[in-house]
C-alpha cells in the first residue's frame, strides 16, 4: 500500500497563559496508506486534535517532520497544495460556512485554487451530488439542519478534490440522525471515491466502522490496528477513561463471568451469531 | 421567530430588472440620484416620475411595497415639506396664523423638496428591492476593483459583508439562546428605567462577544484550510457579464438625464 501521509517523530506544544508549554503531542510517529479509513479516538486534551490540524499544515511541528504525498508541511511554498490533497472539516458546522448560499459555499474552495468558473461550476454539482444535497443548492445555510450544513462542509472540501478528507468531530455537534447521515457520506466517500479518512470522534460506535483505530493518549499514540484488535484491550481502555462500544463491553463481562465469547464481536449481528451457535 | 428575519428588504421575482447586471443597477441609481438634484421646475419630474413608472412597472413589485420603503422617512419628509413652506420667502401671501406665514412660493417649494425627498427613497429603495444582498456585494467588490490601483481593498470589504450577512442570523439565534439562558436565571431585561435597562444588557452582551471571537476565530481558520489567501488569485464560479438588457437600461438612463438637462437649462 502507498503511504500518503508521513508524520515522523513529532512533537508539538502549546504555550499557556504563564508562558510555560504545555505538550500536546509527545513524539508522535505514523503512516496512513492511500484509501484507509482511520479513526482516532483519546479523550479531551488526548492530542488527537493537535495531530489532525498537522496534516494539513495548520500546524507545524516543534520538532520532527510532517509529510502529505510526499511534501514537507514545513515548506512554505507546498501549504496550499498540502491544503488542497488533505482537506479538513471542523466541529462546529456554522463556524465553517463562508457564504449566505449552499452552492457558493461549496464553490467556496475551488475558487481560491484559480479554477475557470465551468470548471468551478462542475465540481460544485459533483459535490453535491456525493452529498447528497442537490436539492438544497439554492437554499440558505440557516436553514439546515446540524447533519446537513456538516454534509454541505464535506461537499465543500470535495469540490476541491482532495486525496484526505480529515474530520475534526465532525458528529460531535449532531443529533444521532445527524450523526448517521455524516457517516454515512464519510464511509460512501471512502469506499465509492477511495478517498482516504482520518476521522477524528470521540464516539466508539463510529471508531468501530474505521478499517484501524489509533488511540492516543497524553500526546502519544498507545494503540493502534483494526477495531477489532484495539477494542479487545478493554481494560486498557477504560484505564486511560475511554468508553468501549456497548457490544464489545458485553462480551468483556461475559468473559470475566465465566462464559466464552471468542473472536471479539463489534456489532449487534456479529454477538447474536455466536450466542446462537 | 428569529430565524424568519431577511436581510434588507429584497423581493424575489425573474423580472428584468432583477435581471439586470447588480453593476448596472448600483451606477444607474448613482446617476438617477445625481439627476433628481438637477431637476428645477416642476415639470422636470414628470421625467422622473415616468422613469420610476417604467421601472417599477417592470420589476413587477406591487406599489405597496414601495410606498413601505417611505413609511419609516415620513416624519423627515414632513419636516422638509413644513420647514420649506414656513421659512421661504415670498410676496404672495395665502393666510398667515400667528407668526406662521404661508406664501404660495413657500408651499410651491415645500412640494417640490417633498417630491424630491420621495423620488430619492423610492428610487434607491428600488436597487434593494431587486438585488439580492450577495449580488449586491459582487456589484460593489467588481466596480471597486479599480481602486485596487490605490491599494483599496475592493475584495476584502466584500468579503467582509458577505461574512457579516451570513451570520446575521448565527448571531441572532444565541442571542435568542443566551437570553433565554439568562432570564431562567432570574435576569430582568425588561424593567427599569432606560440605565437600569442597559445594565442588564451587559450579561447578554459579553457572551455574546466572546462567541463572536471565538466564531471569528474558527471561521478564520476553516478559511485557510480551503486555501484562502485572499482576493489576489482567485476566480468566480459566478460571473457577472453585461447583456443586451443592461444596454437598453443605460439608454433609457441616458433619456432621462438628457431630458432632465435640457428641461433645467432650456
Amino acid at each position: 500500500m502507498e503511504p500518503i501521509i508521513q508524520v515522523k517523530n513529532v512533537y508539538y506544544n502549546y504555550a499557556n497563559q504563564e508562558g510555560e508549554h504545555a505538550a500536546a503531542l509527545n513524539g508522535v510517529s505514523l503512516t496512513l496508506y492511500k484509501g484507509e479509513f482511520v479513526a482516532i479516538i483519546g479523550h479531551n486534551g488526548s492530542g488527537k486534535s493537535t495531530l489532525a490540524k498537522h496534516f494539513n499544515a495548520l500546524l507545524q511541528p516543534v520538532s520532527g517532520d510532517v509529510f502529505v504525498k510526499g511534501m514537507n508541511t514545513r515548506e512554505d511554498d507546498q501549504v496550499w497544495n498540502i491544503r488542497q490533497t488533505a482537506g479538513m472539516v471542523f466541529q462546529n458546522p456554522d463556524n465553517q460556512m463562508v457564504a449566505t448560499i449552499v452552492e457558493e459555499d461549496v464553490a467556496f474552495g475551488p475558487e481560491n485554487l484559480a479554477l475557470p468558473p465551468d470548471e468551478i461550476r462542475r465540481r460544485v454539482d459533483q459535490a453535491l451530488l456525493s452529498v447528497n444535497m442537490v436539492e438544497y443548492a439554492q437554499s440558505a445555510p440557516h436553514f439546515l439542519s446540524g447533519g446537513q450544513k456538516q454534509r454541505i462542509a464535506i461537499a465543500g472540501v470535495i469540490a476541491m478534490r482532495p486525496e484526505i478528507i480529515i474530520l475534526d468531530e465532525p458528529t460531535a455537534m449532531l443529533d444521532p440522525s445527524g450523526r448517521k447521515e455524516v457517516m454515512d457520506t464519510i464511509r460512501y466517500l471512502n469506499e465509492q471515491e477511495g478517498i482516504t479518512i482520518v476521522h477524528i470522534t470521540h464516539f466508539m460506535e463510529e471508531a468501530i466502522l474505521a478499517d484501524r483505530v489509533i488511540v492516543m493518549e497524553e500526546g502519544k499514540i498507545v494503540l493502534d490496528g483494526p477495531p477489532r484488535e484495539v477494542f479487545s484491550h478493554v481494560s486498557m481502555l477504560k484505564q486511560i477513561g475511554l468508553d468501549v462500544p456497548q457490544i464489545v463491553e458485553l462480551a468483556h463481562g461475559l468473559n470475566e463471568e465465566g462464559w466464552s465469547i471468542p473472536g471479539n464481536p463489534m456489532n449487534i449481528e456479529e454477538m447474536v451469531n455466536i450466542l446462537c451457535r | 421567530m428569529l430565524k424568519d428575519i431577511t436581510v434588507g428588504q429584497y423581493y424575489p421575482s425573474d423580472s428584468p430588472i432583477h435581471r439586470l447586471d447588480p453593476r448596472t443597477k448600483l451606477v444607474i441609481t448613482f446617476l438617477f440620484i445625481i439627476t433628481i438634484f438637477f431637476v428645477r421646475y416642476y415639470s422636470g419630474y414628470i421625467f422622473v416620475l415616468a422613469f420610476m413608472a417604467l421601472t417599477v412597472a417592470l420589476s413587477r413589485i406591487p406599489i405597496r411595497y414601495i410606498l413601505k420603503g417611505l413609511r419609516p422617512l415620513i416624519f423627515i419628509i414632513l419636516l422638509t415639506f413644513f420647514i420649506n413652506v414656513f421659512f421661504t420667502p415670498g410676496e404672495t401671501l395665502l393666510f398667515s396664523f400667528w407668526f406662521l406665514r404661508v406664501t404660495e412660493e413657500g408651499l410651491r417649494q415645500g412640494l417640490f423638496m417633498g417630491l424630491r425627498l420621495i423620488f430619492l427613497v423610492t428610487g434607491t429603495s428600488l436597487l434593494t428591492l431587486t438585488t439580492s444582498p450577495i449580488a449586491l456585494t459582487d456589484g460593489i467588490e467588481l466596480l471597486l476593483k479599480p481602486l485596487r490601483l490605490i491599494r483599496f481593498p475592493s475584495h476584502e470589504l466584500a468579503m467582509m459583508m458577505t461574512i457579516a450577512l451570513r451570520f446575521i442570523p448565527t448571531l441572532l439565534e444565541e442571542t435568542d439562546k443566551i437570553m433565554k439562558a439568562q432570564m431562567a436565571r432570574g435576569a430582568d431585561f425588561e424593567s427599569g428605567n432606560l440605565i437600569q435597562r442597559a445594565k442588564s444588557l451587559v450579561p447578554l452582551l459579553v457572551p455574546l462577544f466572546i462567541s463572536a471571537f471565538r466564531r471569528a476565530d474558527e471561521l478564520a481558520m476553516a478559511m485557510e484550510a480551503r486555501c484562502y489567501r485572499g482576493g489576489d488569485n482567485r476566480t468566480r464560479m459566478k460571473v457577472l457579464t453585461m447583456g443586451r438588457i443592461d444596454f437598453a437600461a443605460y439608454v433609457v438612463t441616458a433619456a432621462l438625464i438628457a431630458s432632465v438637462l435640457l428641461n433645467t437649462y432650456l
